[in-house]
C-alpha cells in the first residue's frame, strides 16, 4: 500500500470566508506521492474553494498550505504551477484556432531571442505523450479534437510546466463511458510514474472505481475520510448529503397515452451552418420519460432548441398533439403547454439581475394575474413567488432576493416550479440537473416523476447515464444527429448504452 | 383560498437604498468639482470665485433660475432617451442626431403653418417632432435587430447625417427668406406652436417632469417595461421566454428616439423659437452624461439635468467675473461622466462594494 509514501501536498485548517458563506472551515488533508486522492462533494461543498486555493487563484483566510513539507504562500497560479501543482479546470482554457502545441506552450514559451522555438516545444511534447500514453497530434487545431481529446491537451500542458500534482475538476462531466474509461487509464498510467492526483467529482461510481483514498467535504468541512475497498456507494451518498439518500427514483410503471410530441424527418443546422441534425424522427407520448442519451455535441442541444422555437428548422417537422408546430414563436410553443428547462440555467433559464419573484413569471409576466392590460401585477407576482417557493423547496432569504444569490440547485428549483406549475401537456427538460446538489437533484426527479404520472410527456435529455437510466421509460441514443436506437429502458445496460453513443451500430452488438 | 399578507414596504430600507443610489454619483460630482478646481488654480485663477460665479449664473437669481431651467429642459428629454434605450441594452449615441430633426420638424411645423388653434398648433409641432427622432432611431434599431449592427456603431454615423441633413434644410428649402437674413436658420414658428410659461415655468419643464413619470412607470409597471429590461439583462433569457427580442429592440430605440426628438422639439418650440444649426450642439452628448449621472433610473434624470443645466447656465457668468473660460464647465461635466461610468474608482475610495441585483449594461453588445 501507499500508506507510508511521502506526502507532498497537504492542507492545514484552511479556512475561507465569502460575503455570507464560510466556504471551507478548517479543512485539512493530505496528498500522498503518486496517488488518486478523490475530493468528494455536492456543488457547494467547498471542492472548487479549496482547489483554488491550492492553486493560488484565492488566499485562504486562515490555515496553510505545506508543498513537500514546507509551508508556502500561494500568491498566484504562477506561484503553484512553480510548486509544480497543474490544474485542469472543468471549463477547458484552450484557444479554439491555435494548435495543440500552441496551446500547450502559451505562457511558457521556449525561445531563442526574440523567436518561438517550436521544434524543440514539439520534441518536448512528443516526449511527453509518448510517455504518458496521451495521443495527440501536436500540429492539429484543438477547434477540431473531440472534448476527450482536449482534456488531454490540458493534461500534457501541465505536465509541460513540470506538475507533480495534477487538480482535475470534475475531469469526467464532458465525457463518454468509454472516454472516462481511458482518462482512468492515463491517470493509473501518470501516477504509476510519481505524479500525485487529486481528482474532483460528485460521481459515486468514478470515485470507487479510480481513488486510493477519498475525502468528503460537506457545507465547507471534511466530513470523512475512507478508502474504496470500505465504501459503497450507499455509504459514500450519505456522508456527502449528511442523510441516507435515495439513489433509485420510485417511481410506478409508466402507462402511456397518445403521442404528445412527433419530430418527422428533422434535419437541422448548427450556429456555422453545419447540418447536426439528419432526418430525425422521434415521439414522445403522453405519460412517458423519454430519455435521449447521447454524448454532448450530437445535436442534441439543437433538437431542443429547434422543439421549443429557438431554431429554424431546415426539413422536417414538429408536431405537438397532432398541430403543426414547425418554427412557430417560442411563445406560441410555450402557450400550447410546453415548458422547457433549458440547458444553460444561468444564462438562458433565469435573469441573473431578477428577483427569485420576476424569475418565476418570466414567461407568463402578461397574463392575469400578473398583469391587467399592460400594468403589471407587482402583488399577485410576490403571492405567486411565496406559493411556489414553499411548494417547490427553494431555499432563498425572501422572493425579492436576486437569483444570483442562490445556490446552483435552488437556481434550478426556481425553474422547475416556472415551468411546471402550470398546465404543461410536454416537458422538455436538457440537463435537468447538471452541476446540482444531490438533494437538489433527488427533489427534481420526483418532480419529473411526478410531472409524468399527470399525463405530461417529458423529454428528457441528459449528459448523465445514471439519470437516463434511472428516470426514462424509454431510451433513445442520438449520435451524429441521428436515432441510432431506442429501447425500453429495463433492458437497457450501461455497457450497451455507452456503446451506441460511441457510434457503434446496433446489429453488432 | 387565503391570499398572502402583502410585504410591508420598508421605508427604512427604501431609504437607504436611495441613499446608497445618490452616493456614487455624488461623490462623482463632488470629485470632478475639486479636479476643475485644481485646474482652475494652476490657471492662475481663484477657484472658489469661479464657482461661486458660477453658482450665482446658475441658480443665484430668479433669472439665472429661469435659464438653468431652460438649459435642463431639453436634457431630461435627452436624458430620458438615453436612459431607456440602457434599459433595453442599448446605447443610444445618436440622441443627438435624433433630437436635431426633432428640433427642425417641429420648426418647420411652427412656421409652415399660421391659423392653426394655440394648442393643436404646438401639440402638432410636438408630435412631429418626436416621430422624426423615433423614425431616425427606427433606422439603427432595425439594422441591430435584424443584421446584428452594432446600435453605437449605426447611431454615431446616423449623427453626421442629420447634422448635414439639418444644415442643409435650415440653409436651403427651410430657410428663413426674411429680407436681411444672411445666417441658415428657419423662419420664426407662429406665436400659436411657442410654448408658454404657465406660472413663470416653462411648459416644457412641466412636460418633462410628466414625461420622466411616464418613463419611470413604463419601465417599472408595465409589462412592456419588463420586457424591455429582460432583454437588457439577457436577451437570451428574454429569447427562451418567448419575448421577441428583435422586436423589442427596435421598440426601444424608436421610443427612446421619440423622446429625444421630444427634447429637439420642445428646445425649438419654447426656447429657440426657430431652428439654427449649432444652438443644439452637444445636447444629445450631455444627455448621455446626465443619464450616467442618474444611473439610468427616469426620476434621478431630473436632477442630474438641473446639475447639468445649472453648471451651462452659469458658464458664461463664471467666465466674466472670474476670467476662467467657461469651457472648463466641459471638462468637469467630462470628468463626471468619467467617474460614473469607471464606478470601481469611487468604490475604491469610498471603501463600499458594488451593489448586486439589477446593473446597468454600459457596454453590453460589444464585440458580440
Amino acid at each position: 500500500m501507499r500508506g507510508d509514501a511521502p506526502v507532498v501536498l497537504e492542507a492545514r485548517g484552511i479556512t475561507k470566508r465569502f460575503p455570507g458563506v464560510l466556504a471551507n472551515e478548517q479543512v485539512s488533508l493530505t496528498l500522498q506521492h503518486g496517488e488518486v486522492l478523490a475530493l468528494l462533494g455536492e456543488n457547494g461543498a467547498g471542492k472548487t474553494t479549496l482547489m483554488n486555493i491550492l492553486y493560488g487563484l484565492y488566499q485562504q483566510d486562515a490555515g496553510e498550505v505545506l508543498v513537500r513539507g514546507k509551508p508556502v504562500r500561494m500568491r498566484g497560479p504562477s506561484a503553484a504551477i512553480r510548486h509544480g501543482i497543474g490544474m485542469v479546470h472543468q471549463h477547458f482554457m484552450l484557444v479554439p484556432v491555435f494548435t495543440v502545441a500552441e496551446n500547450i506552450i502559451l505562457g511558457a514559451e521556449t525561445s531563442r531571442g526574440p523567436l518561438l522555438d517550436m521544434a524543440a516545444a514539439r520534441r518536448h511534447i512528443h516526449e511527453l505523450s509518448q510517455r504518458h500514453n496521451l495521443a495527440v497530434d501536436p500540429d492539429a487545431l484543438v477547434k477540431d479534437l473531440s472534448v476527450g481529446q482536449q482534456q488531454r491537451v490540458e493534461i500534457i500542458k501541465a505536465l509541460y510546466r513540470n506538475a507533480t500534482i495534477l487538480i482535475l475538476d470534475e475531469p469526467t462531466a464532458v465525457l463518454t463511458p468509454q472516454e472516462t474509461d481511458e482518462l482512468f487509464v492515463i491517470i493509473r498510467s501518470l501516477t504509476a510514474q510519481g505524479v500525485s492526483v487529486i481528482f474532483i467529482t460528485h460521481k459515486l461510481r468514478e470515485v470507487l472505481a479510480l481513488a486510493d483514498r477519498i475525502v468528503v467535504l460537506r457545507r465547507g468541512r471534511v466530513v470523512g475520510e475512507t478508502r474504496p475497498r470500505e465504501a459503497s456507494e450507499r455509504s459514500l451518498a450519505e456522508m456527502m448529503v449528511g442523510r441516507s439518500v435515495i439513489l433509485q427514483v420510485e417511481k410506478q410503471t409508466a402507462h402511456p397515452g397518445a403521442t404528445v410530441l412527433a419530430l418527422e424527418q428533422l434535419s437541422l443546422n448548427d450556429d456555422r451552418g453545419q447540418q447536426v441534425v439528419n432526418a430525425l424522427t422521434l415521439d414522445v407520448r403522453a405519460g412517458e420519460v423519454l430519455g435521449l442519451a447521447g454524448v454532448q455535441g450530437n445535436g442534441q442541444t439543437e433538437l431542443v432548441e429547434a422543439i421549443t422555437g429557438l431554431r429554424p428548422v431546415r426539413a422536417g417537422r414538429v408536431l405537438i398533439d397532432g398541430q403543426d408546430y414547425t418554427g412557430a414563436a417560442p411563445r406560441r410553443i410555450s402557450e400550447s403547454g410546453c415548458a422547457h428547462v433549458p440547458e444553460d440555467r444561468q444564462e438562458d433559464g433565469l435573469v441573473l439581475g431578477y428577483s427569485v419573484a420576476d424569475n418565476l413569471v418570466l414567461n407568463t409576466y402578461y397574463v392575469a394575474p400578473f398583469a391587467h392590460g399592460i400594468v403589471r401585477d407587482g402583488q399577485a407576482v410576490l403571492h405567486h413567488a411565496e406559493q411556489l417557493v414553499a411548494q417547490y423547496d427553494v431555499r432563498t432569504p425572501n422572493v425579492t432576493t436576486s437569483v444570483a444569490a442562490l445556490s446552483g440547485g435552488n437556481q434550478q428549483k426556481v425553474i422547475i416550479a416556472r415551468e411546471l406549475s402550470r398546465e404543461v401537456r410536454l416537458l422538455i427538460a436538457a440537463q435537468p440537473t447538471r452541476g446540482i446538489d444531490v438533494g437538489s437533484i433527488e427533489f427534481i426527479h420526483q418532480q419529473i416523476i411526478a410531472a409524468r404520472d399527470r399525463g405530461t410527456a417529458v423529454l428528457l435529455v441528459s449528459a448523465e447515464l445514471d439519470e437516463i437510466m434511472a428516470l426514462a421509460d424509454r431510451i433513445a441514443v442520438i449520435y451524429h444527429g441521428r436515432i441510432v436506437a431506442t429501447l425500453p429502458a429495463t433492458s437497457a445496460s450501461r455497457e450497451q448504452l455507452g456503446l451506441l453513443m460511441a457510434g457503434a451500430q446496433p446489429e453488432h452488438l | 383560498m387565503e391570499r398572502a399578507k402583502p410585504p410591508k414596504v420598508d421605508l427604512w430600507g427604501r431609504g437607504r437604498a436611495l441613499l446608497r443610489a445618490a452616493l456614487i454619483p455624488t461623490t462623482a460630482v463632488l470629485i470632478a468639482l475639486l479636479i476643475g478646481a485644481l485646474i482652475i488654480a494652476l490657471s492662475g485663477a481663484n477657484p472658489l470665485i469661479a464657482y461661486s460665479a458660477l453658482f450665482e449664473g446658475g441658480l443665484g437669481s430668479t433669472r439665472a433660475f429661469a435659464r438653468t431651467l431652460e438649459k435642463a429642459t431639453p436634457l431630461i428629454f435627452g436624458g430620458l432617451a438615453v436612459a431607456l434605450a440602457f434599459k433595453g441594452g442599448l446605447f443610444n449615441i445618436g440622441a443627438q442626431g435624433q433630437l436635431l430633426l426633432g428640433a427642425i420638424f417641429a420648426a418647420y411645423i411652427g412656421f409652415a403653418f399660421q391659423g392653426l388653434p394655440p394648442v393643436l398648433h404646438s401639440a402638432l409641432a410636438l408630435l412631429v417632432g418626436a416621430l422624426l427622432g423615433a423614425l431616425w432611431a427606427a433606422i439603427a434599431g432595425l439594422l441591430k435587430a435584424f443584421t446584428g449592427a452594432h446600435e453605437v456603431i449605426t447611431t454615431i454615423m446616423l449623427n453626421f447625417v442629420a447634422f448635414n441633413l439639418t444644415d442643409w434644410l435650415a440653409d436651403g428649402p427651410w430657410k428663413d427668406r426674411a429680407p436681411g437674413n444672411i445666417v441658415a436658420r428657419t423662419p420664426k414658428v407662429a406665436a400659436a406652436a411657442a410654448l408658454p410659461n404657465l406660472g413663470g415655468i416653462p411648459l416644457g419643464m412641466i412636460l418633462a417632469a410628466l414625461v420622466a413619470l411616464a418613463v419611470w412607470w413604463l419601465i417599472w409597471r408595465t409589462t412592456s417595461g419588463f420586457e424591455l429590461r429582460t432583454v437588457g439583462q439577457s436577451p437570451s433569457a428574454a429569447r427562451y421566454a418567448g419575448i421577441p427580442v428583435r422586436q423589442i429592440t427596435v421598440l426601444a430605440m424608436v421610443t427612446s428616439g421619440f423622446l429625444a426628438g421630444l427634447g429637439g422639439a420642445v428646445e425649438t418650440l419654447g426656447v429657440v423659437g426657430r431652428f439654427q444649426p449649432g444652438f443644439n450642439a452637444g445636447l444629445g452628448f450631455n444627455a448621455i452624461t446626465v443619464a450616467l449621472l442618474a444611473r439610468t433610473n427616469p426620476l434621478a434624470v431630473i436632477p442630474a439635468a438641473l446639475l447639468i443645466g445649472a453648471m451651462q447656465a452659469g458658464a458664461s457668468r463664471m467666465q466674466f467675473s472670474s476670467g476662467v473660460a467657461s469651457e472648463i464647465i466641459d471638462v468637469i461635466q467630462a470628468l463626471i461622466l468619467f467617474f460614473v461610468a469607471a464606478d470601481s474608482i469611487i468604490h475604491g475610495v469610498l471603501r463600499i462594494k458594488p451593489d448586486d441585483g439589477e446593473h446597468v449594461a454600459l457596454s453590453s453588445g460589444w464585440g458580440a
